[in-house]
């Protein structure tokens, strides 16, 4: 149960090579790449997090090339490919 | 396959871990479901910076040493299956099945996020959304941040955003000040609370804590950049990078409900003194009976888990202190109440249901919540109306059908994991 392992990992974030510090969620990585879009609704608008809490669906990402999964709720892993479905 | 446990608890905040030391003390099998990758629930919230607190710490560290109990991260419930059953999906296992002598539901509460315009602009986020955003690695340091919506959690909020090098703004509270300044007052009755109010509003003065205004609007260009907070009949704006605002919060009901629990008139899990809920073997514990803060949810979780162990008689000093701090609680609801301000309803084109994109002006012309979800699909997104039902609640009483299962997107093989199979196993 360690939540604090210092040190890095890598992944993709829709293409570009990231280093993150590890332990830190799917949602984190994106924001501190500048990436503030997970999805695209319905009628075109951006979204981000909003519930922070696995609630809302806003965060929802594809992550190793599975759909829907919640940004929020996901922490990075070394290696792990994140692609959102908004625009950058 | 089917793991079987004497007690499986769903949720592993204060309540569901109280519950499962408890129970284990008494030589139970416990295993603790929880959806977030951690441990805590949102209250004790772990993250890179934040390394557990004190009491967390000492509760997994007992836990740690029973081995008789299993904690479950990262796993969601699907569904409830017949005969004491659950189907969950782990993000590391896949999908299974649990079985359980007793259950204790322990699914805590989510914000009540209300719409306003802008409000799906990236950068709004619920006030507790963003100390939990915070807490997860999302880095906020120099963003002007104004945090709103009602309760004691926008200044737990406002704690957290600053420690992480926010410039809060602003904190915009829709109760009046009078009843903030009754509520503050009230705190001597439970001096714990006086403590945790003075770590929390250190360094309040120079800080804009506006009473009885509320956020109307956020605008920008594809993020925030603005918000106009309406206070009384005048608007001001103020430039900032993130508006986190959230109305109190709302018990999770939504697994008790498809097990066919009684909700009181509050929508929270009806139950007994011993914590029994109307389903025979169900039990629910912490803030999905009805909201009452970290104290509140440790005590039920202790009775929970005695009563579900079969030690009912070790609980009953317990349960003076459970009335104790469900009197904090009752203070709290009736100082923080909704007022019409936070309660009037935004303009016709503001998105009320943000996963299927429908607007308050869609819904509103329906006279039931089902009559609007047939025409508008509002509710019937991912999110299955958690978000926009519990507004709709708010907005027009309505009574709103909880999400069915499966409660979450889930696997296929998760789906086919329900399906009974004849080399059911139990280990």
């Amino acid at each position: 149960m360690s939540s604090a392992n210092a040190g890095l990992v890598r992944v993709t974030i829709d293409g570009d090579f990231r280093e993150v510090a590890a332990g830190i969620t799917v949602a984190a990585a994106l924001a501190m790449s500048g990436v503030r879009t997970t999805r695209t609704s319905v009628s075109g608008q951006s979204r981000g997090p909003l519930c922070g809490m696995g609630v809302c669906q806003e965060c929802r990402v594809t992550v190793d090339g599975r759909a829907h999964v919640l940004a929020c709720q996901t922490l990075c892993r070394d290696g792990q490919t994140i692609e959102t479905t908004g625009s950058r | 396959m089917t793991r079987h446990f004497d007690i499986v608890i769903a949720g592993a905040g204060p309540a569901g871990l109280s519950a499962a030391w408890v129970a284990a003390k008494q030589g139970a099998r416990v295993a603790v479901l929880d959806d977030n990758p951690l441990a805590g629930g949102q209250v004790w919230r772990q993250g890179p910076a934040h390394p557990p607190k004190a009491m967390l710490s000492a509760l997994l560290t007992s836990l740690h040493e029973h081995s008789s109990v299993t904690l479950l991260t990262s796993t969601r419930v699907i569904a409830p299956l017949p005969e004491h059953g659950l189907l969950v999906e782990s993000a590391e296992h896949g999908g299974f099945n649990l079985s359980y002598g007793r259950l204790i539901l322990a699914t805590g509460a989510r914000e009540r996020l209300l719409p306003f315009a802008g409000w799906t602009l990236p950068g709004v986020t619920g006030a507790g959304g963003l100390q939990a955003l915070i807490k997860s690695g999302v880095p906020v340091r120099g963003e002007r941040i104004v945090i709103a919506g009602s309760g004691p959690l926008l200044l737990a909020s406002l704690a957290t955003a600053r420690e992480a090098g926010a410039q809060v703004l602003a904190v915009v509270e829709q109760a009046p000040a009078a009843a903030v300044a009754r509520f503050g007052a009230s705190l001597v009755a439970t001096p714990s609370k006086v403590l945790q109010a003075a770590r929390l509003t250190r360094g309040f003065a120079g800080l804009r804590y506006w009473t009885g205004s509320t956020v109307h609007e956020v605008r920008g260009d594809g993020r925030v950049e603005e918000v106009v907070i309406r206070r009384g009949a005048r608007d001001v704006t103020l430039a900032c990078d993130r508006v986190a605002c959230g109305y109190g919060l709302v018990p999770n009901v939504t697994l008790a409900q498809a097990l066919g629990c009684t909700l009181d008139d509050a929508g929270a899990i009806a139950v007994d003194d011993a914590l029994c809920t109307s389903v025979d073997g169900v039990l629910a514990a912490g803030e999905c009976t009805g909201i009452g803060g970290m104290e509140l949810a440790r005590v039920e979780g202790e009775i929970a888990g005695l009563v579900a162990s079969g030690a009912p008689h070790q609980a009953i000093s317990l349960r003076m202190q459970r009335m104790r701090w469900r009197r904090f609680a009752a203070r709290l609801e009736d100082s923080f109440s909704l007022t019409r301000a936070a309660l009037a309803m935004p303009s016709d084109e503001t998105l009320l249901c943000r996963c299927e994109d429908v607007t308050v002006g869609d819904v509103r012309v329906h006279p039931t919540w089902r009559d609007a979800k047939l025409h508008t699909r509002c509710g019937m997104g991912a999110c299955q109306g958690r978000i926009c039902g519990t507004a709709a609640h708010t907005y027009f009483g309505w009574d709103v059908a909880q999400p069915r299962p499966p409660f979450s997107p889930a696997q296929i093989g998760t789906l086919m994991a329900a399906c009974p199979d004849d080399g059911a196993c139990t280990d």
